[in-house]
């Protein structure tokens, strides 16, 4: 019974402190990136007047079904981050993760624009990019608790970060990719780039915009939770490591994303899959060896 | 509260423009001048822009690209020309292709003049149209449909 109270807890703290946390991170992330490049920048809510500014629009779509995609989109991101913090599957939440992305690149196909649709290809490409990295980890999670259960993670002795170092290092690698940052921003990126203009996201506009916008904060914060569970040990300085190192993670993919340019995909491709190969494998391997002897 | 007054996205759309003023609408968004810091980017998406910036002269080629951008705009939307190119048609005005300032075909919010008009007063001209943004989105939230604007004299703008 006890348990059940503390999982709604923690699944309405997500629903209701992460858009609020994953803005608060955004805006600190664009005035970070404006005073890497010897700019003022703009202030720290400048997310929220983006997004506030999106839900004034007056609405246009191409067509009904892209709403409705968009709205799945969403609601499925919700649930992904949700089922994460009540501290059921991996697998689950994972596979739920991929349902969304289908809902968000099916729009953009739905509304028959070159640019939304190119975008949307390459989304495919990274989702392919990323998936068996993720699937991995958790993997990784398993053969070191013997649970796919985050509740049953959570509260283990020790921490699996010492165990699952390698995967570690290839679950931020693609965090890149899943954070949207260059070089690895192909399919839509949060700065003005005018090759695709916005890729994915061209042909929405206001209020669905706006949606987009607030599902990203959510799967932020639902990702850097992942980051999270390498330093749960059942103590208060594991979980307080686990923050410090996500802020520390955060601020990676930013610096990274001002020091590089684009990519093609194809390095996004070959790279990610290098990385789960040898860090993700070998790490598994190994692990597996260390629990034998 | 008008959330539009601080976070405008902007289009920018070369008309016949020499180029001049182009590069001062870019020359905005460097670290001298900063643009973001009022949450202004340059989206170069219309279903994305909240101002459109448009620069040098409206010709035959161009007249309907420039009303498709406009009418893509979800509103509120204000228009700002740059350049004195963008407000009358400037010293290509005789050309036999140019049909005149913006105002020709799309309505105008806010006229910048000047060849070229120089980056402190283009952040000028973005700012004036804030106060457009705000009293369209005020005429919307009452319930109201954005009054239309005149339609644009098609011959080209009578002297002043
Ligand atoms: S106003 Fe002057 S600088 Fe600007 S586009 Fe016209 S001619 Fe060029």
């Amino acid at each position: 019974m006890n348990g059940y109270v503390t999982m709604i807890i923690f699944v309405v703290a997500y629903l209701v402190l992460a858009p609020f946390v994953g803005g608060l991170l955004a805006g600190i992330d664009r005035k970070i990136t404006a005073r890497m490049q010897g700019r003022v920048g703009p202030p720290i809510l400048q997310p929220f007047y983006d997004v506030g500014k999106l839900f004034e629009k007056e609405p246009i779509t191409v067509n009904k079904v892209q709403d409705f995609y968009v709205l799945c989109f969403f609601i499925f991101i919700l649930a992904t981050g949700a089922f994460f913090f009540a501290g059921l599957n991996l697998l689950l939440v994972i596979f739920t993760l991929t349902i969304a992305s289908v809902f968000l690149i099916v729009g953009a196909f739905s509304s028959n624009s070159p640019y939304a649709q190119v975008g949307a290809e390459r989304e495919l490409l990274q989702m392919m990019a990323y998936e068996p990295m993720v699937l991995l980890t958790a993997i990784g999670f398993y053969i070191f608790s013997g649970s796919f259960d985050v509740s049953a993670i959570v509260n283990l002795s020790g921490m699996p970060f010492f165990y699952l170092i390698g995967i570690f290092v290839g679950f931020v690698f693609i965090l890149t990719i899943k954070f949207r940052k260059s070089p690895f921003d192909l399919s839509m990126s949060h700065h003005a780039h005018q090759e695709l203009v916005k890729g994915l996201v061209t042909e929405y506009s206001g209020k669905t915009l706006g949606l987009i916008e607030i599902a990203h904060w959510y799967e932020n914060i639902f990702l850097l939770g992942f980051v999270f569970l390498f330093f749960c040990n059942g103590t208060w300085w594991g979980y307080l490591i686990g923050v410090v190192v996500c802020l520390a993670a955060y601020f990676l993919e930013v610096l990274i994303d001002n020091s590089f340019a684009r990519m093609k995909w194809q390095v996004a491709i070959n790279s990610a899959w290098i990385v789960a190969l040898c860090l993700g494998i070998g790490n598994l391997f190994i692990l597996k060896f260390l629990l034998m002897v | 509260m008008a959330y539009v007054t601080k976070s405008p996205w902007v289009i920018h759309y070369d008309g016949s423009s020499c180029n001049g003023c182009d590069i001062e609408v870019l020359a905005c968004l460097t670290p001298m001048y900063d643009v973001e810091r009022f949450g202004i980017i340059n989206t170069g998406n219309p279903k994305h822009a909240d101002v459109f910036l448009v620069t040098g002269s409206v010709n035959e080629q161009n007249k309907e690209v420039v009303k498709q951008i406009y009418e893509q705009m979800p509103e509120p939307k204000a228009v700002v020309a740059i350049g004195i190119c963008a407000c009358n048609g400037g010293i290509f005005k005789e050309c036999y292709n140019v049909q005149g300032g913006v105002d020709t075909v799309i309505p105008v919010d806010c006229y910048v003049p000047g060849c070229a008009a120089r980056p402190e007063a283009i952040i000028d001209g973005v700012v004036a149209g804030l106060g457009v943004l705000a009293a369209k989105r005020e005429a919307m939230a009452k319930g109201g449909s954005i009054p239309a604007p005149e339609a644009p004299a098609e011959e080209g703008k009578e002297e002043a």
